[in-house]
C-alpha cells in the first residue's frame, strides 16, 4: 500500500461539538498478545511474526464488516520523512517512527483509526476524531478491539485487566485525550492555575508543542492518568466533563477580552493575519503563535472567510517533515523558515 | 559566515546532527548552538521507576531474594531500571513486589472495565450474574414477582454454567 501524504486526517475537519475550542479527541487502547514477550524483549523473528499475525487478523471479514478496510504499512518501507509526517499528523508516536526493529502501522483510509504495531505494547489502537467526540472515539475503538479480539488472543487477567508493558496502562489500557485551544486563558494569565487544578481530578495536562509546561500555539492536551479500577465509560465521561468545563472557562475568558479589550483583541488578530499573509521568513514558533491568534479570530467570529479546517491544515503542513516533503529535499533551518512562509501564503490565498 | 539559524551573529560552531539517519551539518553562533543542544530526555517509565527509591514503606516490605519471572526471566530489579515489564506473565510471577506499586500508581488493584469475549474466561458471566442480582433485588422490592422469578432462573442457569467450568480461570 502506498501512503497518501496529501490527504487530511479526519481529526483535522474542524467541526463538531465544542469545535470553537476543542480541536480533536483521541482514544487509545493498549493491547498485547498472550504467549509473547512485550516488545522490549522481543527478537526480530517474533516482531516479524507478530506483524504477520496482525496483518492476517485485519483481513478477517468480521473486521471489515465492523469498521471497514484497514491497511498495514511496514515502517521499514517508508522513508524517514514519510514516517515523520505520520508523527506530525498525530497518527503514530515519535517512538514508533524512530525506534529500531520491525514496526508497522495500520490505517483506515480516513485516518480516524490507526494501530501501531510493536510500539511499547504489541498493539496501540487509536481512534482520532475532530472536536469533542470522545464517546464516538471510544465506541469506534471498542468496535475495532472487539473485531480484533475475535482473531487474536489478548493477554488479560481477571483481576488486573488488560496486561501492558508498563503498569501505568494496565487495566483498561485506555488513554483518552482531548486537544484544546486555550489562548484566552493564557492571555488572561489563568492557564497555570486552571490547569494545575486538573491534576487533582486525575487529569494530566501538557502542551502539544514545546517542552514541559510551555505550550506553543496555546494548544494543550488533557488526558486521564488512571487506567485501572474504573470502567472505560467512567474514564471517558470524566474526561468529557473536564473538557467541557475547560472550554466553558476559556469561553468566559474570551468574552471578558471581548468586553474589556475589544480593540486590542481585534488588532492582534488582524496583525497576525497580516503577517501570515505577507511574511517571507517564518520560524515554527512564530508561525504557531500567529496561527493561534488567527484561530482565535476565527473561533470568535472576528475573522471571516477562513475556517478551522484550514488552520488545522496549516498547523500540520508547516511542520519540518511536511515542508521537506513538499520541497523534495532536506533543508537548513533557514531554508525551512522561507518555505514555511511560502506555504502559509499559498494556503491562505486558497 | 553568519549563523545559519539566527542569521545575525557570526558562526563559530560547527554542528553535525543525525536526524532520521541523515547527516546534516550546520554552522551556528555560540548562542544558537547552546539553545539547540538536545533536550534532556524525560522518560516516564524511568521516572516512575525512580519513584520507588523514595518509598520507605515499599523498601521495608521488599523480600531480599531475587525473584524472576518464570516465563521471560525478568527480575524486579531489571523492571525497576527500565520501568518496562518483560511479558504478560510478569504480572503473576512478580506480583509480590509489583502489586503494591500498581496500587500506588493506580489507586486500585481491581479491573472494572471491559472484558474480552474469549480471553475474559468466566469474568463476563460473573459480571452478568452480579448485574442480574441487582435487578432481582429491585424487582422483589417492587413486588414484580413474576419477572423476578425469570431473572432468578437466568441467574441459576449462569451459575450452573460457571460450575461446569470449574469456577476458576
Ligand atoms: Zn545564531
Ligand atoms: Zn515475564
Amino acid at each position: 500500500m502506498s501512503l497518501n501524504l496529501d490527504r487530511n486526517s479526519k481529526w483535522m475537519e474542524g467541526s463538531g461539538p465544542q469545535a470553537d475550542i476543542v480541536i480533536s479527541s483521541r482514544v487509545r487502547l493498549a493491547r498485547n498478545l498472550q504467549g509473547l514477550p512485550f516488545p522490549n524483549l522481543m527478537n526480530q523473528a517474533q516482531e516479524v511474526q507478530l506483524i504477520r499475525q496482525v496483518g492476517q487478523a485485519i483481513l478477517a471479514p468480521g473486521v471489515f464488516q465492523s469498521v471497514g478496510e484497514l491497511k498495514l504499512l511496514n515502517l521499514r518501507e517508508l522513508a524517514p520523512v514519510e514516517r515523520q509526517i505520520l508523527v506530525e499528523k498525530h497518527l503514530i508516536s515519535p517512538d514508533l517512527a524512530e525506534g529500531k526493529g520491525e514496526k508497522a502501522v495500520i490505517l483506515r483510509d480516513d485516518e480516524a483509526i490507526s494501530i501501531m504495531v510493536n510500539e511499547e505494547d504489541h498493539l496501540r489502537l487509536q481512534c482520532l476524531l475532530p472536536a469533542l467526540m470522545l464517546h464516538e472515539a471510544w465506541r469506534l475503538a471498542d468496535a475495532v478491539d472487539d473485531a480484533l479480539e475475535n482473531e487474536l488472543d489478548f493477554a488479560f487477567d481477571q483481576e488486573k485487566g488488560y496486561l501492558t508493558a508498563c503498569p501505568t496502562n494496565v487495566g483498561t489500557g485506555l488513554r483518552a485525550s482531548t486537544m484544546l485551544h486555550l489562548p484566552a486563558l493564557v492571555l488572561t494569565k489563568q492557564a497555570g492555575q486552571v490547569l494545575a487544578a486538573l491534576t487533582k481530578v486525575g487529569v494530566a495536562v501538557r502542551g502539544l508543542y514545546g517542552e514541559g509546561t510551555e505550550a506553543q500555539g496555546n494548544i494543550f492536551q488533557v488526558s486521564n492518568q488512571i487506567t485501572l479500577g474504573r470502567s472505560e465509560e467512567e474514564i471517558i465521561n470524566n474526561l468529557s466533563v473536564v473538557t467541557v468545563r475547560l472550554a466553558d472557562q476559556e469561553r468566559e475568558a474570551r468574552e471578558l477580552l471581548r468586553k474589556q479589550n475589544r480593540w486590542q483583541l481585534e488588532d492582534r488578530v488582524g496583525r497576525a493575519y497580516g503577517i501570515l499573509a505577507n511574511a517571507r521568513i517564518l520560524s515554527s514558533q512564530e508561525a504557531l503563535q500567529l496561527l493561534s491568534d488567527i484561530r482565535l479570530g476565527v473561533e470568535m467570529k472576528i475573522l471571516r472567510g477562513i475556517d478551522q479546517r484550514l488552520i488545522n491544515q496549516l498547523m500540520v503542513r508547516i511542520q519540518p517533515a511536511y515542508l521537506q516533503f513538499a520541497a523534495g529535499k532536506e533543508m537548513t533551518p533557514f531554508e525551512r523558515d522561507v518555505h514555511r512562509a511560502a506555504k502559509v501564503r499559498e494556503l491562505l490565498a486558497g | 559566515m553568519l549563523c545559519e539559524r539566527c542569521q545575525e551573529r557570526p558562526a563559530s560552531v560547527h554542528v553535525t546532527r543525525i536526524i532520521n539517519g541523515n547527516k546534516t551539518e550546520v554552522y551556528l553562533c555560540q548562542e544558537c548552538a547552546r539553545e539547540m543542544q538536545p533536550q534532556l530526555n524525560f522518560s516516564i517509565p524511568k521516572f516512575l521507576a525512580g519513584l520507588l527509591d523514595y518509598d520507605p514503606g515499599l523498601e521495608l516490605k521488599a523480600p531480599p531474594a531475587i525473584e524472576r519471572c518464570r516465563q521471560c526471566g525478568l527480575s524486579y530489579e531489571e523492571f525497576h531500571q527500565t520501568g518496562r515489564l518483560g511479558c504478560p506473565e510478569c504480572y503473576h510471577h512478580l506480583a509480590a513486589r509489583l502489586d503494591p506499586l500498581i496500587r500506588r500508581l493506580q489507586g486500585s488493584s481491581q479491573h472494572r472495565g471491559k472484558v474480552p469475549r474469549r480471553a475474559g474466561g468466566n469474568l463476563r458471566v460473573r459480571r452478568e450474574i452480579e448485574k442480574l442480582r441487582g435487578q432481582l433485588q429491585q424487582l422483589v422490592e417492587q413486588e414484580e414477582f413474576e419477572k423476578a422469578a425469570q431473572v432468578r432462573d437466568r441467574i441459576r442457569e449462569l451459575e450452573s454454567r460457571l460450575g461446569e467450568q470449574g469456577g476458576g480461570q
